[in-house]
């Protein structure tokens, strides 16, 4: 049995895409999206429709339907659908297809028409499931709800403020401001965010991700056959998933998502690189809760201590901490599962390719997803070297 | 009050003593009779010893409201504001509900509040077990 920690460093991304659009889309379906995405990243990585003989991807019915949409055959086909960070598990899945010998070239794409909802599958649960019986009928229907509950104790236990939240929306924006294609680029202050409207208390409006319409997709190949195409091939150090739950009600500690405590670990002890080492972090940022709970699950601060980290600005542009340099879900995108977004943007920083908003000499990042409600967590480290 | 009829859920075998339990407004938890853990929300075997020796007890209602959000507006024709919690229970399992009997104003509650469960007949078969803040008086 292969250990995969001696995998590091053997495989790469070597193309990423958004959708030719992002935003409101109401003229494009989903699958549309993940067809855009594809073609884009296909080109950004210098190959051919032909080379591509896997497939991965989450959100459909099934997991078949995309590469039928795309006029794919592969020889090999992954639908793990855990939510929102599904597409970092398929990085990491990928490379367990390919250094088994079942695929070469993985194509992961992602396409959802979250604001326009065109095409998009019925997710809606019945009346016998497990979430219908112990949460619908209390309301607990919307992810602001259920993350609510996670700032509410996390306040209660370890002081964390709703200023301190609000931070994290005008650090994220900051970043936006820098970026062409993000949603949201108007100036935001603190007091901005403490004014508008209570969502669900204790989170404003302003606390709560984007819902939009968009694509991604990414493409995973051996560090061998990443040396001859178009971009510089940026190498996986590291990647872990894991998980705590599903359901919020089950959740086993409602200041910490248990997953990441799980995928942050591997992904760290397969890369050899520390916390230290990390040159540009991307977080999953849902709500603004969502980051402070990943930089205490990861060790970059004590459990307790992240709204404090964030405070100051500190992952905002010219801080000590970039984060989130795409802009976020909270201001560049977020069309309901946002994990593939992290991806493009830890690869365009490692890449130099970020124009404006670019961190200097960003060498290894960090990408951090989150599925469902703090519920499947999944870590990669990535770099411009195979090693650190 | 708003007519909630629609939210009421369809059990499932291993959740049907539950449902039973709230209708004659008792909250009914399994309970594993080889580790002697509760569990909750109803499972077929114990979730933590994976024994399928389990018993129904009723609980005392009394618990401590863990966490909650208050969303403002209407949800599932459910009028806001209201108090979404999670509840950890005297037994240890925390239970999704309600709060109830309370201004749904932050000001008025606090993680680990007293709580006690109170039973919202939805329809003729169904019974919603939520909580109210425990009355200093009692």
């Amino acid at each position: 049995m292969t250990d995969f920690r001696n995998l590091s460093g053997k495989f790469a991304i070597v193309g990423v895409a958004e959708s030719d659009e992002l935003g409101t889309l109401p003229h494009k379906s989903a699958l549309q999206l993940h067809m855009e995405a594809a073609r884009n990243a296909i080109a950004d990585a210098g190959l051919k429709k032909s080379d591509i003989d896997g497939v991965f991807s989450a959100g459909r019915q099934m997991s078949t339907e995309t590469a039928e949409y795309m006029g794919l055959r592969p020889r090999y086909i992954d639908g793990t659908m855990v939510g929102g960070c599904s597409f970092l598990h398929h990085v990491q899945h990928a490379m367990a297809a390919i250094n088994a010998g079942l695929c070469e070239v993985a194509l992961i794409t992602h396409g959802e028409s979250g604001r326009s909802r065109l095409a998009m599958p019925n997710m809606s649960a019945p009346k016998d499931s497990l979430l219908w019986q112990f949460e619908v009928p209390y309301g607990i229907v919307f992810p602001f709800t259920a993350y609510g509950f996670i700032a509410t104790r996390h306040m209660h236990e370890y002081g964390t403020t709703q200023e301190q939240l609000a931070e994290v929306a005008v650090a994220t924006r900051a970043w936006a401001r820098l970026n062409p294609k993000a949603n949201q680029r108007g100036p935001l202050t603190v007091d901005d965010v403490m004014k508008s409207p209570v969502l669900a208390w204790p989170f404003h409006v302003l606390d709560c991700c984007l819902v939009t319409d968009g694509g991604g997709a990414c493409i995973v190949t051996s560090a061998e056959r990443a040396k001859d195409l178009k971009k510089k091939p940026v190498y996986i150090l590291g990647t872990g998933e894991g998980m705590g739950h599903c359901w919020i009600n089950q959740m086993p500690d409602f200041t910490a998502a248990t997953g990441a405590t799980i995928s942050g670990p591997q992904a760290f002890a397969m890369s050899g690189v520390t916390r230290k080492d990390i040159d540009v972090a991307m977080f999953y940022d849902a709500f603004t809760i969502t980051p402070i709970l990943a930089l205490e699950d990861l060790g970059f601060c004590k459990k307790g201590e992240g709204g404090a980290f964030i405070a100051g600005q500190r992952t905002a542009p010219g801080g000590d901490f970039p984060m989130n340099t795409n802009g976020g879900g909270l201001s560049y995108a977020h069309t309901g599962m946002y994990g593939m977004f992290i991806i493009l943007e830890a690869v365009r920083q490692v890449r130099g390719e970020c124009g404006e908003r670019q961190v200097k000499d960003a060498e290894v990042a960090l990408a951090h997803g989150l599925g469902g409600i703090f519920s499947a967590a999944a870590t990669m480290i990535l770099a411009n070297a195979p090693q650190a | 009050m708003a007519d909630l009829k629609h939210l009421a859920p369809t059990p499932t075998p291993e959740t049907k003593p539950f449902w039973e339990g709230a209708k004659r407004h008792e909250l009914m938890l399994p309970r594993c009779k080889s580790c002697g853990k509760h569990h909750f929300y109803p499972r077929s075997d114990c979730p933590f010893c994976w024994s399928n020796d389990l018993e129904w007890v009723k609980a005392s209602g009394k618990g401590k409201l863990h966490t909650f959000s208050i969303p403002q507006r209407p949800i599932m024709g459910i009028p806001g504001p209201f108090i979404a919690a999670i509840v950890e229970l005297e037994e240890g399992p925390r239970i999704a509900t309600n709060l109830i009997g309370v201004d749904p104003d932050p000001k008025n509650l606090r993680c680990d509040m007293e709580v006690e469960v109170v039973f919202d007949d939805l329809t003729d078969t169904v019974s919603l077990p939520k909580f109210r803040p425990v009355s200093k008086s009692a």
